[in-house]
């Protein structure tokens, strides 16, 4: 069965724990894909694959390149590549650094919204950086909604602060909230 | 503030004078696929250059970024401009060609063919090595200070080729940033590099360039993957992080090159995030270090 839309999900600093209460507190009926950009070093390994599992019902890996997407999983951006979204699958690039970083969030973001339009949520959380208002920018461009973490609630407020003065966001939500709300959005019509 | 539309959108409607013009807003007809196509098309048509079957969710952004580069307003504007003007056609095939590399990059990889593949080689007089997609030349001269550091480079021939003749170039005369060295340094040492590092090369003024004696095994020749055949038979292939810029058909094309192109037992070698996986000679190969994604040829 293929994917009817994605919910994409841009991280830095303080990634790790938003999204083990995030993962941890999704709805089990929501079965759309997830693909995770947390920005992380060239060098590292699996460990965030690993340690996020174990906060997943859902299958939590790292796609290989042209790998399908496929509901109900859960899929981390390897370190040093670029994840980008196709119709139906992944692609991974080793272009330059976006925002200094690779992967990117914006990368992720862009290409989801050109490949799946309006059936794109995209997720801003929080982080020490500004990778990914400008690609949130483009999933409201292209009629996907936008969810960002509250600023106040955040470990670092700069992506989720970035993301609001990008475009008008659909959400802006604590954690667990956003949780519930993407669980409710899955449920949407444009899905189906 | 939820968007409460959630049917999909009719194609938009346009009055005319012929009557209503419609256009589809997703899918493959949509206005950017169209525009992509309808370029690489006329480029393969005007100039014999094909990237028609690259992958198009990268492809697109490297098109974007030379529409803005050239200040023109669409991705037609940008056929126009390539059709016309061969300069033009030659800065497609730049933005075109991902060039990001570096010395031991993955130094996991390293280290496993040293301890995986040079057992293997050790029993061959002669050994010839295919790097396909070499770029500017730094993970070539990597695998050369290993064969040498393994003495082995005095047997083996590394053939390195890729379709971009300015990086070719540069991977020829084997001069690099001296600032990137010091970067590069800290790979070699984590791929458990066993010389000096500094002793492969001599620096002036900026500059690195690498000794004569890493460079006299090496042949650089210009070999495009798409439309090219095989030039000899090989121990090993490395092709790492180059097909991940390919869709999946000219992944089987290069995945039925590289076969032809390889003897008996002979290695392949591909990037981390890169599969065998339903690949056309899948099952001719067996792995030697799945995790490294280094495969030997079974049949």
């Amino acid at each position: 069965m293929s994917a009817r839309g994605i919910i994409v999900i841009g991280t830095s600093l303080g990634g790790l724990s938003a999204l083990e209460i995030l993962l941890s507190t999704l709805s089990d009926h929501l079965s759309l894909p997830i693909a995770i950009v947390q920005h992380r070093p060239a060098l590292s390994d699996e460990t965030l694959s690993l340690v996020l599992q174990l906060h997943s019902a859902r299958p939590v890996g790292e796609p290989d390149d042209k790998e399908a997407i496929v509901p109900n999983r859960v899929y981390i951006a390897p370190p040093d590549y670029h994840l980008l979204v196709d119709r139906g699958h992944f692609a991974l690039s080793i272009e330059p650094r976006v925002c200094h970083a690779r992967p990117s969030i914006d990368v992720l973001f862009d290409s989801a919204a050109h490949a799946y339009g309006k059936r794109v949520i995209g997720v801003a959380l929080t982080g020490a950086s500004k990778d990914g208002a400008a690609g949130l920018a483009t999933i409201k461009q292209k009629g996907g909604l936008a969810i960002v973490q509250s600023p106040d609630t955040a470990e670092s407020a700069m992506l989720p602060s970035s993301a609001l003065a990008a475009t008008k966001v659909d959400k802006v939500l604590p954690i667990p909230e956003i949780a519930q709300y993407l669980s409710l959005l899955s449920e949407d019509r444009r899905f189906m | 503030m939820t968007k409460k539309d959630t049917d999909p959108p009719p194609p938009e409607s346009t009055p005319g004078p012929v009557g209503p013009v419609s256009t589809k807003v997703t899918g493959r007809d949509d206005l950017e696929h169209i525009e992509m196509d309808l370029l690489f098309d006329g480029a393969f048509r005007r100039y014999g250059v094909d990237f028609r079957n690259y992958s198009y969710a990268s492809l697109r952004r490297r098109v974007q970024n030379m529409v803005r580069a050239e200040r023109v307003t669409s991705i037609s504007r940008l056929q126009d401009l390539v059709l016309h003007d061969p300069a033009a056609m030659q800065r497609l095939l730049m933005h075109v060609s991902v060039n990001v590399t570096s010395m031991f990059r993955d130094p996991t990889f390293y280290a496993s063919f040293r301890e995986n593949v040079v057992p293997l080689l050790r029993s061959y007089p002669f050994i010839r090595i295919w790097h396909a997609g070499c770029a500017t030349g730094e993970e070539v001269y990597s695998m050369a200070i290993l064969l040498y550091e393994q003495d082995l480079y005095e047997r083996c021939r590394i053939y390195a080729t890729d379709m971009n003749e300015v990086v070719l170039k540069k991977a020829k005369d084997g001069i690099f940033p001296l600032d990137l060295m010091q970067e590069y340094e800290k790979n070699y040492a984590q791929a458990k590099g066993q010389g000096k590092f500094s002793e492969y090369y001599s620096a002036k003024y900026d500059h690195a360039i690498f000794r004569q004696s890493l460079k006299k095994n090496l042949i650089f020749s210009h070999h495009n993957l798409v439309t090219d055949g095989s030039f000899n038979e090989f121990n090993v292939i490395i092709c790492r992080n180059v097909m991940i810029y390919f869709n999946s058909t000219l992944q089987t094309r290069v995945h039925r090159l590289f076969f032809e192109s390889l003897h008996r037992f002979g290695v392949l070698a591909i990037g981390r995030k890169e599969t065998l996986r339903t690949t056309v000679h899948e099952h001719d190969y067996e792995p030697l270090d799945s995790r490294e994604r280094i495969y030997r040829r079974k049949t």
